[in-house]
């Protein structure tokens, strides 16, 4: 029972972190309906940008530092986000309808050979900065831990995604992005100005993906060039699962993927855990397309 | 007048100039952590090191390079782009070749404007895009052709273009036959010839799926795990031959292919791109972790040689009651012979992909593909069973996958997981992708490129796979159809043959008067 209990408290850390990447993916299919396969990428660009934030920002307090490499993380990261956009996605629109994926592809294979070029193949290591926890229950000589990182993780989730939602829902531009959603033509008819609109959307996941960055370097203390390869493909699985399009979804989707590995690697073993995540993403494709969320999807000619 | 003129030109170069501002402004975002500064091992944890040097050319590069397209925009200025961008041409190639340059005048160095090699390179290579845009736009407009004629003549050029494919093509094949005796052949050229027409045949498998049926997949890489583990294990295990094994590889991985593909067909074109990923990569994950049969990471070793044909064997001395195979040809030993062979076997297993993949087309069964490819909807319409045809392409390019896999395993002698990785799917689809979906001319090109480049320029393999994601990138958006973009469909209506072959039927009267 205790352990079942320390291996959700993991879970669910681990899927906190899936869910934000799985943000951008969800937002960016939403609104031009094609899968950001970079978005990986982007987020190990992020966890590359905070090691280095941290190595520069090392003689600051410490919550002072973690504050100014989470905005400097995140700007740098939507910027590269924009930059795909700008570069890979946007001169595609209205081209053959794999030519995106095929596109996002090359650029996936491009961010991750870059970084290994200009930052070196080898592992970068953080020292960890937060250490410490609760022993929340004590069974038997088993302590279950809930470390001070594993509570800042899963509240700056909860609150970037009660923000975000908010921000959605509320905002003019999170209006914009909702009419494009449903009709990119009729929104620039209204006066919408879609270009902005798809670029705001990638420089929003971007910035999510770049805490997600911010908190796999705080939490795991070690982060390499290919990272972004499963975390990308495990928070995709954790946007179809949730609905894809949906940001509730999103999240949902992220923590069941987090629940599912931990509980996988805890109770079954840790090197099969990653056919248990792209075995949900095989089955929730054939039997349940539309995700748990999502709406279904409708074929038009 | 002159008022109204000076209120004109403001705001654009208002204009302008915010755009180099941001320019600027992402340029220092993209540059100022990740390439301004590198993070080092060092004793008690990372240290940085910084490039301002290289950080500052990068931006300065973006601006101008951006203020560049920008005057390409505006008639008038291409004189200074182009200008501008052969300076930077001539720059770049005097930086690159810094040593050679500094000898050539007596100095003891050349002063370089780029602090890096890279830098050098990609400089020079903006500048000489941009020069080239630059005098196309100018010479475009000097010329009194109008648009119409243009397009004839491009379209005079792109058929020329074609029936030089076809003397490359016969050329090429021949090249291919003749490789192992022409003058210049050593092991070095066979072993990279090898190479080449393995992925020549990979890609031709590939563009059944991909090329024919309009199918993304990302996965292919597995089946091409299943024939060569197939054959590595039945050689093991059971003592079966090549010959043997070489048709069970290749019907094991389309079973494979059946099997996987059967649940995923229904799935519109980018799920079904990324469950056939997952697919691939469930795969890699079972041969690492199978440790009873596959011998995990490890890999399996020793896997035999295939032997002539069950004539004769491929070694110094007979074994098995088999002759060698000078023994039995009465010619001197040659350690060479055997690479010969596996040459040959490659060559002639990829002359069998083609003469099905070109027969095929013909079949019904291609001619749904093709249909499938332009409008899948349409084509279900017309009463053609989508799963049953894209199944069958599943499983046709997934046996060819396997044989492939098969070769591969006999002639490296040793597989593990690591040659099985999403790398190498996209490299593959990366020469189906440039080739032009559908070409199989375009993708033996592509295949020489893709492999056959970075043989070699060796010295420079760490920027291939930087290269190689760009190639893709640029590819969709230059030239989406491939390199060769010619996808015409293989049937036509008899009005729209092309001039010659039938004459265009006239349209019946009713037609015209508008019934």
């Amino acid at each position: 029972m205790a352990y079942l209990l320390q291996q959700m408290i993991n879970g669910l850390t681990l899927g906190s972190i899936y869910g934000l990447i799985a943000i951008g993916y969800t937002m960016v299919y939403g609104i031009i309906g094609m899968i950001n396969f970079a978005h990986g990428e982007i987020y190990m660009i992020g966890a590359f940008v905070a090691v280095i934030a941290f190595t520069a920002f090392a003689n600051f307090p410490l919550v002072v530092a973690i504050l100014l490499v989470l905005l400097f993380t995140m700007m740098i990261t939507a910027a590269y986000g924009w930059t795909v956009e700008r570069v890979a996605y946007r001169p595609l629109r209205g081209s053959f309808r794999l030519a995106p994926l095929i596109s996002a592809i090359g650029m996936s294979i491009f961010l991750q050979n870059y970084i290994q070029l200009i930052q070196g193949a080898r592992n970068k290591p953080v020292p960890p900065m937060i250490q410490g926890g609760f022993t929340v229950w004590d069974d038997a000589g088993f302590t279950v831990q809930l470390s001070y990182l594993q509570i800042i993780i899963v509240v700056t989730t909860v609150v970037l995604m009660v923000g975000f939602t908010r921000f959605i829902n509320t905002t003019s531009l999170g209006r914009q992005q909702r009419a494009c959603e449903q009709d990119k033509t009729m929104a620039s008819l209204l006066g919408v100005n879609v270009d902005r609109t798809v670029s705001l959307t990638f420089v929003m996941g971007a910035a999510l993906a770049a805490v997600a960055g911010v908190m796999v370097t705080l939490y795991y203390g070690v982060v390499d060039f290919f990272l972004g390869f499963l975390a990308g493909l495990k928070a995709f699985t954790a946007a179809v699962l949730g609905g894809i399009g949906s940001l509730p979804g999103a999240m949902l989707g992220g923590l069941l993927i987090g629940l599912i590995e931990a509980l996988w690697a805890g109770y079954f073993s840790s090197e099969w855990k990653d056919v248990a995540a792209f075995s949900i993403l095989v089955l929730v494709l054939i039997f349940r397309p539309q995700g748990l969320l999502g709406r279904p999807e409708v074929e038009k000619v | 007048m002159s008022a109204t003129m000076v209120e004109d030109a403001r705001p654009a170069r208002g204009a302008v100039v915010k755009e180099l501002v941001l320019t600027a402004l992402i340029g220092l975002a993209l540059t100022v952590p990740l390439v301004s500064y590198q993070t080092i091992d060092a004793v008690g944890g990372l240290q940085l090191e910084s490039r301002w040097g290289s950080t500052a050319v990068i931006i300065v590069a973006l601006v101008l390079g951006r203020l560049g397209i920008i005057l390409l925009r505006t008639p008038g200025s291409e004189t200074w782009v182009a200008v501008g961008g052969g300076l930077a041409a001539v720059i770049g190639l005097l930086d690159l070749f810094r040593d050679t340059v500094a000898d050539a005048l007596g100095m003891t160095a050349w002063p370089a404007v780029t602090p890096t090699y890279t830098l050098s390179f990609l400089i020079g290579v903006g500048g000489a895009i941009l020069a080239i845009r630059a005098v196309l736009q100018i010479s475009r407009r000097a010329s009194s052709m109008s648009k119409a004629e243009r397009d004839a003549r491009a379209e005079a050029v792109g058929e020329q273009l074609r029936k030089l494919i076809r003397v490359f093509a016969t050329a090429a094949v021949l090249l291919a036959l003749t490789l192992p005796f022409l003058p210049f052949s050593n092991r070095y050229v066979l072993d990279v010839g090898t190479l080449i027409v393995t992925y020549v045949m990979l890609g031709w498998g590939l563009n059944i799926i991909v090329g024919y049926a309009g199918l993304l997949d990302l996965g292919f890489v597995a089946f091409y795990a299943v024939g060569a583990y197939s054959y590595a294990l039945a050689a093991q295990h059971l003592g079966i031959s090549f010959w043997l094994a070489l048709p069970f590889a290749g019907l094991l991985a389309a079973s494979f292919g059946l099997l996987l593909g059967f649940p995923v067909l229904r799935l519109r074109g980018d799920y079904f791109a990324i469950v056939t990923l997952g697919f691939g990569e469930i795969i890699r994950i079972v041969l690492i972790n199978w440790y009873d049969v596959t011998n995990g990471p490890d890999g399996i070793s020793g896997i035999p040689r295939p032997d002539f044909f069950g004539l004769a064997v491929m070694t110094r001395n007979g074994s098995d009651g088999l002759p060698a195979f000078h023994e039995l040809f009465g010619i001197p030993f040659s350690s060479e012979h055997r690479i010969i062979f596996l040459y040959y076997l490659i060559v002639a297993m990829a002359a069998l992909v083609a003469i099905f993949t070109i027969r095929i087309r013909r079949l019904p069964i291609g001619r749904a593909w093709e249909a499938l490819r332009e409008d899948d909807i349409a084509c279900a319409s017309l009463g053609i069973n989508r799963t049953s045809i894209k199944l069958a392409a599943f499983g046709i390019s997934a046996a060819w996958g396997g044989f492939a896999g098969a070769f591969f395993a006999t002639r490296q002698g040793f597989i593990s997981p690591e040659s099985f990785t999403f790398i190498e799917s996209a490299i593959i689809l990366a020469i189906v992708v440039m080739g032009g979906m559908g070409s199989l001319v375009g993708i033996a090109i592509a295949a020489m490129l893709l492999i056959g480049l970075p043989e070699v320029f060796r010295d420079l393999a760490e920027y291939r796979m930087v290269a190689f994601g760009a190639g893709l990138v640029m590819i969709m958006i230059w030239r989406p159809r491939g390199l060769l973009s010619h996808r015409e469909p293989s049937v036509l209506l008899a009005d729209r043959m092309p001039p010659g072959r039938l004459a265009p039927k006239p349209a019946p009267a009713a037609e015209e008067a508008g019934v």
